[in-house]
């Protein structure tokens, strides 16, 4: 019978033919040197008022978070957010290492951080959420099911393709912010030691398990767990597909559901069961940084069972409901 | 329900068996049986949502039938869908490709998903349909009569024993219906089994060796076209005068029925060109002469003698009761 890899192959030639992947291409490249030109205003101005010296920059953040402690208008969670701040950049100059050392390559580590929890998965949804709505729309999902092939190989060849796109995307992002923020920046900075491992317990950081990596290693472990939170989304936004008929209907929820993660982030740190909720257990790359979880008691661990869990449902809901369904239009 | 017996003949290769399907609470389909042979075109005729697209997309296991069986070519097509639509080509509703791909790249696509079509076979049904001078164009920029090419290209692709066109005129000029036409007789020709649906009694008429009428979702009968057609006696119209004593006439000669007009089921179109004292008969139409002559001699003004050639229409209007054709 039909193996899968001529599938596979028609799913890609009709990924890249929808232009798809050339348009995420297109906003990287237009967005990536705006958020360089806005990273470069901010050093620039650093450099003018602390005569490049970072250290004493380092020291000025921390005596601005510090005072704000004492203000009585500051809500307490954003309190503990900033004592733990205060811990690390304390850490970062007692260790005599820079932080926001100006590279291409801290601004791509920088960059990964902040788009893991949105922009990357809205790239990730404008591949995944018309993959099978879109054959629907058009109605050529009837050719492709009236053809002597099972349909869980028809729905399979679609998921390969998507992950194959889900990491060229990932690797994408990657490469474009550190060859653009590159021109400004500089292609140095791949030995510059970062510190991971951060252990947070209410507002104090035990830094005994603190250890420094060098920043090529800590890109290479973002990017993996970028990857597989890519991943993740992917497969919700393909389970979506699968279940509403229209590719518009199919980005809205995706969207929605992705929006309120970040809302939620910013207000549900008393609403604990929130916690086994996919959209707040995005932003993994957090848990590298040590930036507090959203959420008491989420740990990468944590995230990363709930993501995959909800991954897993994903697909076998996709899976049970593409082969059992009537193409009734 | 007229069935007929299938004795000896040529091998069955699609046969429907007593298929039903319920959505939500409603039987949409109920008790759809027929067969289709070898080298045949099977009419399926029916009026909008009488459930014939329904039909088709089981025939092709896009709905799975609540009960009963569709076999093709001896394989179940929902229990071994990858067995039997290697044997099935088919176009339902219209035909929908990829617009953003050339016709080429479409046939590749679809090549792909069938054993044994390669490049030589991709340019044979392009040739077959006369698409190669536009074949490397994106469809984007074909006509609806090219879309419809293409989609019996790719119908065609598997060298199926089993085609499926639904509803296969519709967008198409008369130049194009004519082709069509002839084009399907030619495949029937080389063996395939054809099967058709249509709104257009006409249409059926003109193409099907045996027809299926659908209506609300049941099959209301099978047979040959003509031996349908032939189970409906000939209307002879006759204007007359003066009118009651013409009518009386042929009430009283043998093998002549006069209809009431309220039991009249024919078709307005040609109801329409009737003067409004026309007397409409059943009777055969070797009788017309010798009334004729005996009108004349009775005294009676034979203005217009129509006769009318038994159609599908009449045949749908009788089993459907009425139900209108649209």
């Amino acid at each position: 019978m039909i193996n899968l890899l001529p599938l596979i192959r028609n799913e890609c030639l009709k990924i890249i033919k929808k232009k798809r992947f050339y348009v995420i291409l297109l906003i990287l490249v237009v967005l990536v040197p705006m958020f360089t030109y806005a990273q470069m205003r901010i050093s620039e101005r650093s450099r003018d008022k602390f005569n490049s010296d970072w250290r004493l920059e380092i020291q000025q953040q921390i005596t601005d978070n510090q005072n704000s402690l004492s203000s009585d208008r500051i809500p307490e969670e954003w309190k503990t957010y900033r004592r733990i701040f205060v811990q690390q950049l304390q850490y970062y100059l007692d260790h005599n290492v820079n932080p926001n050392e100006p590279s291409g390559v801290t601004f791509t580590r920088e960059f990964l951080d902040n788009s893991v929890n949105l922009f990357i998965p809205l790239l990730i949804m404008a591949v995944a959420s018309d993959l099978v709505s879109g054959e629907r729309t058009t109605g050529t999902i009837k050719m492709l099911l009236t053809r002597p092939v099972r349909r869980w190989k028809v729905l399979l060849s679609k998921l390969v393709a998507l992950l194959m796109f889900v990491s060229l995307i990932v690797l994408s992002v990657v490469i474009i912010s550190y060859l653009i923020s590159g021109l400004v920046f500089g292609y140095k900075g791949f030995n510059v030691p970062v510190f991971t491992g951060f252990q947070i317990s209410g507002d104090t950081v035990d830094m005994s398990t603190v250890h420094a990596v060098p920043q090529w290693k800590y890109l290479l472990m973002q990017g993996g767990l970028i990857w597989f939170v890519s991943v993740v989304v992917a497969l919700l936004a393909f389970m979506v597909s699968v279940l509403v008929r229209s590719t518009a209907a199919s980005i809205v929820v995706m969207m929605a559901a992705l929006i309120a993660g970040t809302i939620l982030s910013n207000m549900a740190s008393a609403w604990t069961t929130a916690k086994y909720l996919f959209m707040v257990n995005l932003g993994l790359t957090g848990y590298l940084a040590g930036t507090p979880a959203p959420i008491e008691g989420m740990t990468l661990t944590f995230s990363m069972a709930v993501l995959a869990v909800w991954g897993l449902i994903s697909i076998i809901i996709s899976f049970a409901v593409f082969t059992k369904r009537d193409i009734l239009n | 329900m007229l069935l007929e017996k299938n004795v000896g003949g040529p091998p069955v290769v699609l046969a429907v068996e007593g298929v039903r399907k319920k959505i939500g609470r409603k039987w949409i389909i109920d008790n759809v049986t027929f067969d289709v042979k070898e080298g045949e075109i099977f009419g399926f005729l029916g009026p909008n949502g009488a459930g014939k697209t329904t039909t088709i997309r089981m025939l092709v296991d896009l709905i799975r039938p609540t009960e009963g069986t569709i076999t093709v070519c001896g394989y179940n097509v929902n229990k071994h869908p990858e067995q039997a639509l290697q044997f099935v080509g088919s176009i339902v509703e219209n035909p929908e490709v990829y617009t953003y791909l050339t016709g080429w790249e479409n046939l590749q696509h679809f090549a792909r998903m069938q054993p044994g079509v390669d490049k030589a076979r991709i340019a044979e049904v392009v040739d077959i349909v006369r698409l190669d001078q536009r074949i490397h164009d994106k469809v984007s920029t074909y006509s609806l009569g090219m879309r419809q090419r293409l989609g019996i290209a790719q119908a065609l692709l598997g060298r199926p024993r089993l085609l499926i066109l639904d509803e296969p005129t519709n967008g198409l000029d008369p130049k194009g219906i004519k082709e069509l036409r002839e084009f399907v007789r030619k495949l029937a020709g080389e063996g395939m089994a054809v099967f058709v649906s249509s709104h257009l009694l006409s249409e059926i008429q003109l193409l099907c060796d045996r027809v299926a009428i659908i209506s609300r979702g049941k099959v209301l009968a099978v047979g040959g076209v003509n031996d349908l057609v032939a189970r409906n006696s000939p209307y002879v119209l006759w204007e007359l005068e003066p009118h009651s004593q013409a009518e009386a006439l042929l009430g009283m000669h043998h093998g002549i029925s006069v209809l009431p007009p309220d039991e009249v089921t024919l078709d307005d179109a040609v109801t329409a060109g009737m003067g409004p004292n026309s007397i409409v008969t059943v009777m055969e139409e070797t009788l017309i002469p010798e009334v004729v002559s005996l009108m004349v001699g009775a005294g009676v003004t034979v203005r217009a003698v129509h006769k009318i050639n038994p159609t599908l229409e009449q045949l749908f209007l009788k089993l459907t009761e009425g139900e209108t054709i649209d």
